[in-house]
C-alpha cells in the first residue's frame, strides 16, 4: 500500500532529523566545551571552575537527559506513525 | 506451567531484588557488629568477599537453561531498569571500580576524558545503534554483520576483532579479581585468579545470558553500595558536606592554592624505592590549549566509538522484550552508570585535599616525616608496597615530590584515612570483585557466544542440534576463561593501556560497519569487509609502531588512542569499496527497511 510506505518514509525523516538534533548537541557537550576548558575555567558554577564542572558533571548530566529526552521524543514519533508497540 | 511461572518471576523482580539488597545490608550490619565484639579484620574481609560469591553463583545455578534463546539472550524477557543495572555492573570494571578515582587524582583534567568519553559514548549506543539491533533480532554482534552483509567472510572477520578485542580486556578483569580474591582471602595472587574464574564460571556457564543478567543486576547492587557510602561517609566525617558531589567546588579551588604553594609538578628527588608507585605531578585543573585540548578530544572519542561498538555491552540490549525496551534501557544504563562516574571525581578530589591540606587533621605534606610515618594507614598501606616516603633532601619534613602511592590507593584506603570503621573496607573488597566478576562474565559470554554461534553452528557446522551447541558453547567458555586466567596470571603490566586498547581495536574495526549496515543502505559485503580489515589492520599497525617499535606519535596520538588512525581508515575503506562494487540485492535493501521499524516481527527468527 502507497500509504503505509509514505507513513514509513516520514516517520524514518523524522527518526533521522532528531537522530542529527541529538548528536550535534552530544557533539557540543562531548568535544566543543572542553576544548574551551581554560576560558570557561575563568567562570564559576556552584563554586566549581565551570571548564572543571562540564569534565566532572555538567558534560555526564546532559548526556543523560539527552538520552531520556530523545527516548521520549522517539516514542512519540512512533506513536504518531501507529508503530509504537513493537 | 513454564510459562507462568516466567511470567511471575518477572512480574516479581521488583521485590526479589529489594529483599536481596535488603540482605546486603543487613549482612552489612551484621559484620559491623562482629567487628564491634572483636573479630578481626581479616576474617571480615573473607566473609564479605566469600558471602557475596556463593550468592552470585546460587543465582547463576538458578538460572541454569537449556533453551537457546535464553542462553543466547536472556530469553528476551529482561524489563528495562533491570537491564540497565546489568549493563551498568557490565560496563564498569574492575578497574572503574578501584583504578578511575586514582587515575584523576595523578591525570588531573587530561584524564576526565575518560570520564566524558565512558558516558557519552551511550549516547551514540542509543541513537545509532541499539534500537536496530534488538530490531534485528541477532544473538551476537558478529550474527548482524553476517546475515546485513551476507556471506561466512564477514562473519568470519567480525568475530576475529570482536575476539581481539574482548580478550585484551577480560585479562585485566581477571587479574583484577584475583587481586582482590588474594588479598581478601590472604591467599597467594596465582591461586586468586583461579578462585575468581572459578565465580565467574559458576555464574555464567549453565544459564549463559540468563544467568550472567540476573547476577550482574546483583553485583551492581553490592557494587554500587560498595563506592557510595564509603565517600558519603568519608564526607560527612571529615565535614566536607552531606552529599560531597555538589560542594566540592571549593575544594577545587583550595587545592590550586596549594599546589602552587607546595610546588606540585617538580620531578621525584631520587628513584622511588620499588615499582608501581608514583609521585603527584600534574595539576588537578589546569586544562590545557592545543596539543593538550586536542588529546583530550581525541582520547574521548576513541572511548566513545569503542562503547558503541563493544560487543559485551551492544548485546545486552538484545535481550529485552521490545525495540522501545532496548531503547529505554540504555537510558537507564547510563544514569545507573552516572552515579558511579560522576562520584569518582568526588572522591580523588576529596582525596587529594585531605593529603595535601596541612589545616586537616589528616595533612600530611609539610609535616614531619616522623609524625607521618606513626600514621596508622601510612605504615599499613607502607607494608604492602601501596606508599613509600623517601626524606631525599633530608629537612625531616615531607615534600609532594617525596611522597609515593599507587592509584589503586585512592579507593582502596579512603576508609581508613578517614578512619572508618574496618567493615567499609570489606565492603569495598566486595564491592571491586563484584565490578571486576562482572565484567569478566559479560566478556566471556561474548566471546564465547560469537565462537559457538558464529563461528561453529553458522559456520562450520550449520546441522548442529540445539543439545550440541549449548554444550560446544559452554566448553569454549571454560576454555577461553581458563586461557584468559592462564595469561592474567602472568601479571602483564598496564591494566588501563589494556583496557583502552578494547576500545581503540573495537572502535577501529566494528564501529563504521556496524552504524552504516543500519544507517547506509547502500553499503555492502565487499565494503563492509574492507572497512573491518582496513580499520583494524590500520589501527593495530599503528599501536604497534608506536608502542613496541618506538616510532614518535603523530600529533600526540599515543598507544591509548590508535583509533584515531584506525577509523578513518575504516570510514574511507568502507564507502570507496562499497561504491565501486555493486549496490547490495533488493531483499537487503528491504531488510535494511525493517530494522528501522520498531514494530513487527525481529528479522531473525526467535531461534535460529
Amino acid at each position: 500500500m502507497p500509504d503505509t510506505s509514505h507513513k514509513m518514509v516520514e516517520h524514518w525523516r523524522k527518526t533521522r532529523n532528531l537522530t542529527i538534533y541529538v548528536l550535534v548537541l552530544w557533539a557540543i557537550f562531548a568535544f566543543v566545551v572542553h576544548m574551551f576548558a581554560k576560558n570557561l575555567n575563568e567562570a564559576s558554577f556552584l563554586g566549581f571552575p565551570l571548564g572543571y564542572y562540564f569534565a566532572v558533571q555538567g558534560s555526564l548530566v546532559i548526556f543523560v537527559l539527552l538520552i531520556f529526552g530523545q527516548n521520549m521524543l522517539q516514542d512519540k514519533i512512533d506513536e504518531e506513525a501507529g508503530i509504537s508497540e513493537g | 506451567m513454564a510459562n507462568s511461572s516466567r511470567e511471575d518471576f518477572i512480574k516479581n523482580l521488583p521485590r526479589i531484588y529489594g529483599l536481596y539488597t535488603g540482605g546486603f545490608v543487613l549482612f552489612i550490619l551484621v559484620m559491623a557488629v562482629l567487628e564491634q565484639l572483636g573479630v578481626g579484620a581479616a576474617t571480615i574481609g573473607i566473609l564479605f568477599v566469600a558471602f557475596t560469591v556463593v550468592i552470585y553463583a546460587v543465582i547463576g545455578w538458578l538460572s541454569r537453561t537449556m533453551q537457546v534463546d535464553a542462553y543466547y539472550v536472556a530469553g528476551r524477557e529482561v524489563p528495562p531498569v533491570f537491564n540497565g543495572m546489568a549493563t551498568a555492573a557490565d560496563w564498569m570494571s574492575g578497574a572503574s571500580f578501584v583504578a578511575l578515582a586514582g587515575g584523576i587524582y595523578f591525570g588531573g583534567h587530561g584524564y576526565l576524558a575518560f570520564v566524558v568519553g565512558w558516558t557519552g559514548g551511550y549516547v551514540l549506543v542509543n541513537s545509532l545503534l541499539a534500537p536496530y539491533l534488538r530490531k534485528f533480532g541477532c544473538y551476537t554482534v558478529p550474527d548482524f554483520i553476517g546475515t546485513r552483509y551476507g556471506g561466512n567472510l564477514a562473519r568470519f572477520i567480525a568475530t576475529v576483532i570482536l575476539v581481539v578485542a574482548s580478550f585484551t580486556y577480560v585479562t585485566a578483569q581477571i587479574n583484577a579479581s584475583g587481586t582482590i580474591a588474594s588479598r581478601a582471602l590472604l591467599i597467594p595472587f596465582e591461586f586468586g585468579v583461579w578462585f575468581g574464574l572459578l565465580g565467574i564460571l559458576l555464574c555464567s556457564m549453565l544459564g549463559g545470558m540468563r544467568a550472567v543478567t540476573w547476577t550482574q543486576v546483583a553485583q551492581y547492587i553490592v557494587l554500587i553500595i560498595a563506592y557510595l557510602v564509603p565517600v558519603i561517609w568519608m564526607s560527612n566525617v571529615q565535614g566536607f558536606g552531606i552529599i560531597p558531589h555538589f560542594s566540592y567546588g571549593d575544594a577545587v579551588n583550595r587545592i590550586a592554592e596549594l599546589e602552587a604553594a607546595w610546588g606540585v609538578g617538580a620531578a621525584a628527588g631520587g628513584d622511588a624505592p620499588f615499582g608501581g608507585v608514583r609521585i603527584l605531578t600534574t595539576h588537578h585543573n589546569e586544562p590545557g590549549t592545543g596539543l593538550a585540548s586536542w588529546k583530550f578530544i581525541s582520547l574521548a572519542l576513541c572511548m566513545m566509538a569503542g562503547t558503541a561498538s563493544l560487543p559485551h555491552i551492544l548485546m545486552r540490549y538484545f535481550t529485552t522484550p521490545s525495540v522501545r525496551a532496548a531503547r529505554k534501557s540504555v537510558s537507564w544504563s547510563l544514569l545507573f552508570i552516572f552515579l558511579l562516574y560522576f562520584t569518582a571525581p568526588a572522591l580523588a578530589t576529596l582525596t587529594k585535599l585531605q593529603v595535601l591540606d596541612p589545616e586537616l587533621a589528616s595533612g600530611i605534606i609539610g609535616k614531619s616525616i616522623e609524625e607521618v610515618m606513626a600514621l596508622d594507614w601510612i605504615q599499613n598501606w607502607a607494608a604492602v608496597k601501596f606508599l613509600a616516603i623517601s626524606d631525599f633532601n633530608g629537612d625531616g619534613i615531607l615534600q609532594v615530590n617525596e611522597f609515593f602511592m599507587r592509584p589503586d590507593i585512592v579507593v582502596l584506603a579512603t576508609p581508613e584515612i578517614a578512619n572508618l570503621p574496618y567493615v567499609i573496607s570489606g565492603l569495598v573488597a566486595a564491592g571491586g570483585m563484584a565490578a571486576a566478576m562482572s565484567t569478566a562474565d559479560g566478556l566471556l559470554l561474548a566471546i564465547a557466544n560469537a565462537l559457538s554461534h558464529d563461528l561453529y553452528y553458522k559456520i562450520i557446522d550449520p546441522k548442529a542440534d540445539t543439545r550440541t551447541r549449548l554444550i560446544v558453547a559452554r566448553i569454549l567458555l571454560i576454555v577461553i576463561g581458563a586461557l584468559a586466567a592462564f595469561v592474567a596470571s602472568f601479571r602483564l603490566t598496564g591494566i588501563l593501556g589494556a583496557v583502552a586498547w578494547a576500545f581503540d581495536f573495537a572502535a577501529s574495526g566494528l564501529f563504521f560497519p556496524l552504524v552504516l549496515g543500519v544507517w547506509w543502505k547502500r553499503a555492502n559485503r565487499a565494503g563492509a569487509i574492507a572497512g573491518m580489515v582496513l580499520g583494524f589492520a590500520a589501527g593495530s599497525f599503528y599501536l604497534y609502531l608506536v608502542r613496541f617499535a618506538g616510532m614518535d606519535p603523530w600529533l600526540g596520538i599515543d598507544h591509548l588512542r590508535f583509533a584515531i588512525i584506525g577509523m578513518p581508515v575504516s570510514l574511507v575503506a568502507m564507502v570507496v569499496v562499497s561504491l565501486a562494487t555493486e549496490e547490495p540485492d533488493e531483499e537487503t535493501q528491504q531488510m535494511v527497511d525493517a530494522i528501522r521499524d520498531p514494530s513487527g516481527k525481529a528479522i531473525l527468527s526467535r531461534e535460529h
